[in-house]
């Protein structure tokens, strides 16, 4: 429970702010109308059950799916409707659910795709070594096929690519889905370091309410395509019956631990 | 013996040109999913380049240079002005708009050039040959197959070791997840069509050197072969492509060779037999097997 206290007094101003996003796929809206926002140096996760439109709202923010209503202003910059690539080369990162690694490719070619769009190529080779020590599963891999790892190495191998485009804010997509338990504690204790070592800002969408609340500073509940609560992170562990119940879980299933 | 090893030799070298346009329909489709009807056409307007050069008197060798260089502008404009604004829509459409314009330059040619046949005369050394143990063997042979293997060669280096060749691979499986890697969509699409052009510049170039003249409809039959050599390979997949380009060469060769003359204007008609046949047994094609295990 350190990150909290070490992070406390770090906030720093407005990164991200989502403006009463609206998204639909045809007739079905999906997000009616979510306001949030994420600070300079914050952990923010984005909770909710299958279904509520978690996806979606990151879809918006990063162009590929174009918003029906609302805005996204990132670094006081309006990116509504923005092409993807765009958005990514303003600094937003994007590690997609279920990871989308290109698995024809080697390991080193998805690390390379992910640096592509930036122009300082020395501090490009100088992060890839910094990545490859603070994933050495990924530097012993270089050479194979990225459709030949393991669901843990595959995560890390999502998240490094993600990290080689030098972004300010990184979202990630459910990073613990199809992990054991022990691999979903390690993932987690990784995007933690992220923040502390390399000052990301993150915003993680989870259904995994539990483990993600020891790394987050703050918290939105969303339900239904629209946000239903938003707390610090550490009232929202202590309220687990709360959580619970926003969140739909079955208590045996998920048991809500407090810290 | 010598009769088979010659006719090895002309199926090297009519495959390489299938190739060489096979794989560009490939590249194409791999990336955006479009079967590109109008990529025979490039050939035509490779032809009618170097036809409207001609009358300069300049060597050979600078005319099939501009004619590539050409083939690659004009695929790089087909794709801007024909199927940039149907990127998105279904792959029914986009077929239909490549189909469309393969029809619409056809009759432009016919048109504003002429309905009838164009000499291109190839260079005075096509013709030059040599025999080696029985076997004639044309500069035309070892042209059109050193061209290949260094385009190829030279694709594969492009696709294996630079960022957008690496970014056309990984289109290939996942568009949208290159476009969050920062990198441009239509970067990715342009090159595409340039490479594309490129393949069919070349082959352009090799196949006029053999026929010497350009009608208005010789790219028609050229691009459905370049699809019909994918269908045998595998569609979308670069090496099957390839292979498809030759098996179609070498099986057009055999049965030109080798079907009684009265039946030799049904060539065309047995090649489609075989590829049915192949499709009955292989529905994925020869290399098709890889990508039904991916899904």
């Amino acid at each position: 429970m350190t990150q909290h206290e070490m992070t406390a007094g770090r906030e720093g101003s407005t990164l991200l702010e989502v403006r009463g996003i609206v998204t639909r796929y045809g007739l079905l809206e999906a997000v009616h109308g979510v306001s949030f926002s994420v600070a300079e140096g914050e952990i923010v996760a984005l909770l909710g059950p299958n279904g509520a439109g978690k996806s979606s709202v990151l879809g918006s923010i990063m162009g590929l799916v174009k918003p029906a209503g609302g805005g996204v202003i990132f670094a006081g910059r309006d990116i509504t409707g923005m092409e993807t690539e765009a958005i990514v080369r303003l600094g937003l990162g994007l590690v997609p659910e279920r990871r989308r690694l290109f698995t024809n490719l080697t390991v080193g070619e998805n690390l390379r795709l992910g640096a592509a769009a930036r122009k300082d190529r020395p501090q490009a080779e100088k992060d890839l070594a910094d990545l490859l020590e603070l994933f050495p599963i990924l530097s012993t891999r270089v050479d194979q096929l990225a459709g030949f790892l393991s669901g843990g190495e595959a995560q890390q191998l999502a998240i490094a690519r993600a990290i080689m485009g030098a972004p300010r804010l990184l979202l990630l997509d459910e990073p613990s889905l199809g992990l054991a338990p022990l691999l979903v504690e390690a993932v987690f204790a990784m995007i933690a370091r992220l923040r502390d070592e390399r000052g990301l800002t993150l915003l993680l969408v989870e259904q995994n309410a539990v483990q993600v609340l020891d790394i987050a500073d703050r918290a939105y509940v969303i339900r239904n395509g629209s946000i239903q609560m938003e707390a610090e992170a550490c009232e929202l562990a202590d309220e687990g019956g709360m959580l619970r119940a926003y969140l739909g879980l079955k208590e045996e299933a998920n048991p809500v631990g407090g810290p | 013996m010598t009769d088979f090893l010659q006719q090895v030799l002309n199926g090297l070298s009519l495959g390489s040109t299938y190739a060489l346009l096979a794989l560009g329909l490939a590249i194409v489709f791999s990336i955006m999913g479009l079967v590109n009807f109008a990529h025979g056409e490039l050939i035509t307007i490779c032809g009618y380049i170097m036809f409207g050069l001609y009358g300069l008197g300049l060597p050979w060798e600078l005319y099939a240079l501009v004619g590539i260089a050409g083939t690659v502008g004009a695929a790089l404009v087909m794709e801007r002005l024909a199927f940039r604004p149907v990127r998105h829509a279904s792959p029914l459409t986009m077929m239909l708009t490549s189909l469309g314009l393969s029809i619409l330059l056809a009759a432009a040619f016919e048109t504003f050039v002429s309905p009838r046949v164009k000499a291109v005369p190839g260079p005075d050394w096509i013709s030059t040959s040599f025999r080696v143990a029985g076997l004639r063997i044309q500069a035309e042979h070892i042209l059109t197959i050193v061209v290949t293997v260094v385009a190829v060669l030279l694709l594969l280096l492009l696709l294996k070791k630079t960022i957008i060749g690496i970014a056309m691979r990984a289109a290939a499986e996942d568009f949208n997840a290159v476009r969050l890697m920062g990198i441009r969509a239509n970067a990715v699409i342009s090159a595409a069509f340039a490479i594309s052009g490129f393949l069919a510049g070349l082959a352009a170039v090799l196949l006029l050197s053999r026929r010497g003249a350009v009608n208005p409809h010789m790219g028609m039959f050229l691009g459905i072969n370049a699809f019909v050599a994918n269908v045998i390979g595998g569609l979308g997949n670069l090496w099957g492509a390839l292979a498809g380009g030759f098996a179609l060469g070498f099986v057009e060769v055999a049965l030109r060779a080798w079907l009684p003359t009265s039946l030799s204007g049904f060539t065309t008609g047995f090649v489609f037999l075989l590829v049915g046949l192949l499709l009955i047994i292989r529905p994925g094609g020869l290399f098709g097997q890889k990508k039904a295990e991916r899904v």
